[in-house]
């Protein structure tokens, strides 16, 4: 099967799948229903409320939550050059969340419009600069990684620091439900929050590419070949904080998603990192928008929480990955 | 014509080359020889621009390489190094599409995956001189030594810059594969190209390069034909008293 192809299919299946979250809910409807509600025809006026303000909001933010992610997952992994990769290694995923949840903490994020998307991607950009200031001018690739797990660990022993003075058991709740990640009433205000950063991240990578697939062959062919790894190093770290830091900062914590689906694509695709890039948006598209059906149809008191499902898959699947590491090197 | 004026590179605080001079004829194959530690590497990165110097320049005819746009010098000067591996399963034909990045437009959505005719033409013709082009759907890791080091040239190759930098690329490669690489080379100069290699073997060094350029301690301590060069005073000043022919 030709690439165009394999691409198209992806497309397809994230219609698909884009099409069952506007279908899957309490409240049944039918297609046409679903149509109607979209297109401002249905009868009942209580379908485009259901449709557009509730159902729309959640699938678009799947897909652009799944998108990023996978995205800057596929990107991560072509600059350190590790399958192993994923975007919280540079510790804007972990920043994001220690903004959001001072946000919870201190009770803004329900009296400032905006308050808490906006204070998680302030501090992705703050994590990434303090990453960057780290590594210094001329760290390498194992250095960017150690100075985003030094600042990742930071976060998280802050966003610990935060639960463990939790003012009221309440807030504590809204922390931990929040760190689990979900995409349960959001509204389309959380998509135009997130959507010009995510595009941002995705501008950023375009001239990264070519750079990504030079660095196949080490960071001095890449020299030698006309790329400069410093500029491309700071553009592929700045792209992932924007994908990375938007996607948490509307959805929480949804782990695996930027380690799984790139390794799932790459033999079905092409090892050359660039062309890794769109199937892998794709892909995390379809499988955050799937996995936010799965969650609504699975039988629970309440509602089984986005990134409590992403990490039950995920964790396995990266143990199957170590496992099969370890094989190839015997 | 590619020169090197009075270049000093430090590794830390320890002189690696110290005030060393040379010039590099097209048409020729240089070779770099010397003991382990003796700069032979560093050399030839600093050469290529890929070193930062604490001194000296590195010209181009007229220009200067460490002031050159990366991506102008990227066309001008192609460099294989040392064992070069790659880090993911790429086919044989995309690892040697990377030596056509020099060449494609930086800021193209299609940038990373797309190939022009010119770049296919030139692919298929160093598969060719390199006689790996049935290889071209074989998977890097799934090849041997010999015909690894020879899609590694090709990818050096396919840059089809005028001067061609190489280190070593007949390390670990049996004779025969040796003289076959050695023979591209000289296909290369042949054709116009300043090429330099970086050898351990002095045989092949003696049959194949037209000059010999011997480096001790970050210094040239002989440069010439190779019968001038290869003596046994200069040969056991620099790797020590054994009988060498």
């Amino acid at each position: 099967m030709s690439i165009p192809l394999k691409l198209a299919l992806l497309v397809l299946m994230l219609l698909v799948a884009l099409s069952g979250s506007l279908l899957v809910g309490p409240a049944p409807l039918s297609f046409g229903d679903v149509l109607a509600g979209l297109f401002g025809q249905a009868d009942d006026p209580r379908i485009p409320l259901v449709v557009v303000d509730i159902r729309l909001p959640r699938a678009l933010l799947g897909a652009l939550v799944g998108g990023a992610l996978g995205l800057s997952g596929a990107a991560l992994q072509g600059l350190v050059r590790n399958p192993l990769a994923e975007p919280g290694l540079i510790g804007a995923s972990s920043c994001a969340g220690l903004g959001a949840v001072v946000m919870l903490y201190g009770g803004w994020a329900a009296l400032v419009p905006w308050g808490l998307p906006l204070a998680a991607i302030v501090m992705a950009g703050l994590g990434t600069i303090l990453v960057l200031a780290i590594a210094g001018r001329e760290a390498d690739s194992q250095t960017l990684i150690l100075a985003g797990v030094a600042v990742s660990s930071l976060a998280v022993a802050l966003t610990s620091l935060a639960m463990s003075l939790s003012p009221n058991p309440f807030a504590l709740s809204e922390i931990v439900l929040w760190l689990l990640g979900s995409l349960r009433d959001r509204s389309l205000n959380d998509v135009l929050m997130a959507l010009p950063f995510m595009t941002a991240g995705a501008l950023l990578l375009i001239p990264a590419a070519v750079g990504l697939n030079a660095l196949s062959l080490g960071e001095q062919t890449a020299e030698s070949l006309g790329i400069s790894v410093r500029r491309l190093r700071l553009l592929v770290i700045a792209a992932v904080s924007l994908l990375s830091g938007a996607a948490v900062a509307v959805a929480g914590s949804v782990g695996f998603v930027g380690l799984v689906v790139p390794h799932l694509l790459r033999p079905w695709f092409d090892y050359t990192p660039s062309r890794l890039l769109l199937p892998s948006a794709l892909g995390g598209a379809i499988l955050v928008t799937c996995a936010d059906i799965a969650v609504r149809l699975i039988p629970n008191q309440g509602e089984m929480l986005l990134g409590v499902l992403t990490s039950l898959l995920g964790a396995p699947f990266f143990l199957m990955l170590i496992v099969k590491m370890r094989r190839g090197k015997r | 014509m590619l020169s090197a004026h009075h270049i000093t590179v430090l590794r830390d605080t320890r002189p690696v080359l110290s005030d060393l001079s040379l010039s590099l004829r097209a048409g020729e194959v240089t070779a770099i020889l010397g003991p382990n530690g003796a700069g032979k590497t560093t050399l030839v990165q600093a050469l290529a621009g890929l070193l930062p110097m604490q001194g000296g320049d590195v010209l181009l005819g007229q220009d200067s390489i460490p002031a050159m746009d990366p991506a102008v010098r990227a066309r001008q000067i192609a460099w294989l190094p040392q064992g070069a591996e790659g880090h993911w399963p790429l086919s044989v034909w995309d690892t040697v599409a990377l030596g056509r990045i020099p060449h494609r437009k930086r800021w193209s959505l299609l940038a990373g995956s797309r190939l022009s005719a010119t770049d296919q033409a030139v692919m298929t013709k160093v598969l060719k001189d390199t006689a790996i082009l049935d290889l071209a759907q074989r998977r890097l890791h799934q090849l041997s030594g010999g015909e690894r080091a020879r899609v590694l040239l090709a990818r050096a190759l396919a840059v089809e810059a005028p001067v061609l930098l190489t280190d070593e690329p007949t390390a670990h490669l049996d004779p025969g594969q040796q003289v076959k690489i050695m023979g591209l080379l000289r296909q290369r100069a042949k054709a116009g190209d300043t090429v330099v290699v970086v050898l351990h073997d002095l045989h092949l060094a003696r049959r194949h390069c037209d000059r010999l350029i011997m480096i001790h301690h970050g210094q040239i301590v002989g440069d010439g034909p190779p019968d001038a060069v290869l003596n046994d005073s200069l040969l056991t000043q620099v790797f020590g008293p054994l009988n060498f022919t």
